[in-house]
């Protein structure tokens, strides 16, 4: 029967007209074809919000489909720039988030000591209470400052207001001194101005893209992953600098397999080659710089030849990638990366990033970056803060002069006493695991146990929450209506983010959790709304806009200007010499270098390789590694370790390490890893390892990520600063493959 | 019949493609699928050794073989060819016997949890209401095109006259209906 079956198809099908002979009545009859038979899995909504994605921090305009009551699936927002329409694999995930089964349910208290993990459910009322008289005890005892937040995520703001008013700025974001902040001073010193977020670059019309260590395609951020796909089809090229064959590097006409630590010495050749060569936009410098003398002498013996034993880039290459890089100015992007706290050095990493950017002529330029407006949206009419200017607890005396961000890391320090002026001792923690997201957890943990009140405010149950005296939960993003937003970007917009669906659990949003404590802390004035939906309609109102249209579209467009001089916009610096300053007269003031010097970075000892990590696609963090809709995709993480090196690992002489098999990280300090799969690979250096970030939780309350996987960030016991901006760097990390004990099980992942 | 001579095919460019998974998330979402069933998929290629390497990364899923090996190999009728030349099951017919999970060269079909064999089906439930399936409507890089090649306006015939392709495993002599495009 089959066969028989099998050769009349292939008859019917060969044929021209085979599709329609197959359609036919006789073919339905045949073959079971059943006429319009299409099953609809009727995932469509009864209805759609609009609003926009938290599962990272890039913000994209989604449309949450509703269907009796549940969020079914969630698409993206045509009508929004930053997602056109199309979502990366986080945004998709937003169900899994919501229908966590580990979420935070209700407030809890500890009832054991600090780190026993022992919580009592509690009403909002005995929480808040709690909480409130903790505040107001540490305000009497030490002062309003002694309390510090950290938050990190959008619906953040509400607490940060809550702080100010209570009388505090000491207020921060790992998303600065342990991500972006080096590159945003970098880039502020010479010309004048950050880079911020979306970052002011225009990658789609770049003619070449370099990455310096920036896994752009792994690291998700929707429109530029969509800019840069835009611009490979429109024939970009790509030059990737990255010890790791990433994503991008398999697209690159040049990958630049450098030695970890190194990228200065790369960047100053290819600063020679283009400047001894005349390579660079000769109008544009004489234009808009100052320092190009002092810049030319100073990369006169900065030579390929000189690079080549530092970073491993053989000259010609060297050359040859300068040539083409500078073929392509000033439509040749120098990408600024994101995280760019690695060696402690990396303030003039990004710097040397932003001259190289200067010689191109591409910042102010179409492919280079841009100057994007943003529309105006009136702050809402607040009472005037209360708290008064004070030395900043995180970054005492002249510690860090140009950091232009509270330092997380630094608000941490200031709480174990005799490391700051005057010590913390409350912690509000909002959205930040801070055991992931700070280097050394055990100094982390060293700073909670000195403090009299410790609250955390999360949507799961994650490690930090875990030290907390009192435990608050938050409602997801798609169960409240936060802050308007309106970044700046080439195409101006606000969005709004709107409850798509009514709160889950015994949960609570950001504004009601902030406000609660606002009225019970006698700071009525500072909160004259009812909900967050009345404040922000408030300003949308005295933003001229109809709240009607911002609510059924969620996002609304203003006018589109200028962006780069071949649009007709006038570049202007607002550095002290108002130009492009190529050698820095206020980095030398404080004794720094004026220009990037390259210095030598610790090498791995003998046996041990350098750590490093990065991103997953399916992942933001720590923050999505329990959602189990994402873990379909991408349930753990794996070390990379090379072919090669992995033959050579002492210990593994008569069982070869393969992918798949187990094995034990231990770092320099003796911290051993979770077990974790090994991925045995061509596509990363011999004298490094590799891991995504986010995962090896030890919090049980996450009951799916928990155990899988290894955590790089409890392998991070070291770190070196920053001088110039407070920036720890994480890449000075070195471990060790050690057999996974034989004993150690951990979930079979199918 | 609703089919009016249109025949249905993807393009999938791995040159834009990053592998990042949207396409098989969007798919899970749009379809309801169960934890452990995929539609689509990424498969990474990775040539040389270092530091001399290339890599291709594509989604991939359901080829649609104008001369489906699955269709003629299921015993019940289950498995076969709708509007566009689309290979669907029916699952009320399909009776789990995997004869069309055997058949197929590309893997394209997994057993689900409640019984009956279930693949992509190229969204035709939104292709019948003007739009993309999930997979092309979410993909951050674009890198995926729908269309009727009986169409020359369409975005896949477009493709496919301006670039190279190939099809995957075209020994099997399938008439695959998705197309990989090249330089």
């Amino acid at each position: 029967m089959s066969q028989v079956t099998r050769r009349e198809f292939i008859k019917i099908g060969g044929a021209g007209a085979g599709v329609l002979a197959v359609g036919s009545g006789l073919g339905t009859h045949w073959w079971g074809l059943d006429e319009g038979q299409v099953p609809d899995p009727g995932t469509d909504g009864d209805h759609v919000v609009p609003t926009f994605c938290e599962l990272c921090f890039w913000k994209c305009g989604i449309l949450a489909h509703v269907k009796d009551g549940k969020v079914t699936k969630i698409t993206g927002n045509p009508d929004h720039p930053l997602s056109r329409g199309r979502l990366c694999p986080r945004g998709t995930g937003g169900v899994g988030q919501l229908y966590d089964p580990d979420r935070l349910k209700q407030p809890l208290v500890r009832v054991s000591k600090r780190g026993g993990d022992r919580f009592e459910a509690v009403s909002w009322d005995t929480a808040l209470n709690r909480v409130a008289e903790g505040m107001l005890a540490v305000r009497k005892k030490y002062g309003p400052e002694a309390l510090g937040l950290f938050s990190h995520g959008y619906g953040g703001s509400w607490l940060k207001h809550l702080v100010k008013a209570y009388g505090s700025n000491n207020i921060a974001a790992p998303s600065y001194a342990q991500c972006r902040g080096p590159r945003e001073v970098g880039y502020q010193l010479t010309f004048g101005q950050g880079v911020g977020s979306p970052e002011t670059v225009d990658i789609e019309n770049a003619r070449c893209i370099t990455l310096i260590g920036s896994h752009l395609g792994e690291n998700m951020h929707n429109t530029q992953v969509q800019d840069m796909a835009r611009a490979i089809a429109k024939g970009a090229q790509l030059v990737v600098v990255d010890p790791r064959f990433s994503t991008a590097a398999g697209k690159a006409r040049y990958w630049l397999p450098i030695k970890p630590g190194t990228d200065i010495a790369l960047l100053l050749a290819w600063m020679h080659v283009i400047v001894t060569e005349k390579r660079y936009d000769s109008a544009y410098i004489e234009k808009h710089a100052k320092g190009f003398a002092e810049l030319e002498k100073h990369v006169q013996d900065k030579t390929p030849e000189w690079a080549y034993p530092i970073t491993g880039i053989k000259p010609e290459l060297i050359r040859e990638s300068a040539r083409f890089i500078s073929s392509f100015k000033p439509a040749s992007l120098i990408h600024p990366g994101r995280r760019t706290t690695w060696y402690g050095d990396d303030t003039q990493r990004a710097r040397s990033m932003a001259i190289l950017t200067a010689l191109l002529g591409a910042w102010g330029r179409k492919g280079g970056y841009i100057q994007p407006g943003s529309m105006s949206v009136p702050a809402f009419p607040y009472t005037q803060y209360a708290y008064k200017p004070k030395e900043p607890a995180d970054r005492p005396k002249s510690l860090y002069p140009l950091a232009d961000e509270t330092l997380a890391s630094g608000l941490c320090d200031a709480t174990i006493p005799g490391k700051a002026p005057y010590p913390l001792h409350g912690w509000l923690v909002y959205g930040t695991n801070l055991l992931q997201s700070l280097p050394n957890p055990k100094q982390t943990i060293a700073a909670i146990q000195k403090l009299d009140l410790m609250v955390v405010i999360d949507v799961l149950p994650v490690e930090v929450a875990g030290w907390a005296d009192v435990v608050l939960p938050e409602s997801t993003y798609l169960e409240r209506c936060d802050e308007l937003w309106a970044p700046s970007y080439k195409e101006p917009f606000i969005a709004v983010r709107q409850e798509v669906v009514k709160p889950m659990y015994d949960t609570k949003p950001g504004w009601w959790i902030a406000r609660e404590l606002g009225l019970r802390l006698g700071l009525k004035d500072y909160f004259p709304w009812k909900d967050s939906e009345e404040y922000v309609m408030a300003r949308v109102k005295a933003a001229g806009l109809e709240c009607e249209t911002l609510k059924k579209t969620g996002v609304v467009k203003g006018k589109v200007v200028p962006v780069c001089e071949e649009e007709g916009l006038q570049l202007a610096f607002d550095t002290p010499s108002k130009k492009i300053e190529l050698y820095s007269d206020a980095l030398k003031a404080l004794g720094f270098h004026p220009m990037p010097e390259y210095t030598p970075v610790e090498e791995p000892p003998a046996g041990m390789f350098r750590l490093l990590f990065g991103r997953a696609p399916a992942h933001t963090f720590g923050r999505t590694t329990n959602n189990r809709f994402l873990s379909t995709v991408f349930p753990e993480n794996e070390v990379w370790i090379n072919t090669k090196a992995a033959r050579a690992l002492p210990g593994f002489e008569n069982r070869p390490l393969k992918t798949g098999d187990r094995v034990v990280l231990v770092n320099q300090d003796g911290v051993r890893s979770r077990p974790v799969r090994v991925k045995v690979t061509e596509r990363i250096r011999g004298d490094a390892v590799y891991l995504y970030h986010g995962f090896g939780h030890s919090a049980k309350g996450l009951k799916h990520a928990y155990g899988r996987g290894a955590s790089d960030s409890e392998l991070i016991t070291r770190y070196k600063t920053d001088p110039i901006m407070g920036g720890t760097g994480m890449n000075v990390n070195f471990v060790r493959v050690e057999p996974a004990p034989a004993t150690a099980s951990s979930k079979q992942v199918a | 019949m609703s089919d009016s001579g249109k025949r249905y095919a993807m393009t999938m460019d791995p040159r834009q493609c990053v592998g990042c998974n949207a396409c098989v998330l969007a798919c899970k979402a749009e379809n309801n699928l169960p934890e452990h069933g995929f539609r689509d998929w990424i498969v990474t290629e990775t040539r040389g050794s270092f530091p001399h390497l290339s890599q291709e990364i594509r989604s991939e899923r359901c080829n649609h073989c104008s001369t489906a090996p699955c269709v003629s190999a299921c015993p019940t009728g289950a498995s076969h060819v709708n509007e566009g030349g689309t290979v669907l099951v029916s699952r009320e017919k399909c009776t789990g016997c995997k004869a069309c999970i055997a058949a197929c060269p590309y893997d394209a079909r997994y057993v689900h949890p409640e019984g009956f064999v279930d693949k992509c089906t190229f969204c035709l439930h939104r292709v019948r209401e003007g739009k993309d399936p999930a997979c092309v409507e979410v993909c951050p890089t674009t890198a995926l095109a729908f269309g009727d090649l009986n169409d020359p306006e369409s975005p896949v015939s477009r493709l496919l006259r301006q670039r190279k392709h190939r099809v995957l495993k075209p020994e099997t002599g399938l008439k695959p209906n998705l197309f990989i495009l090249e330089d």
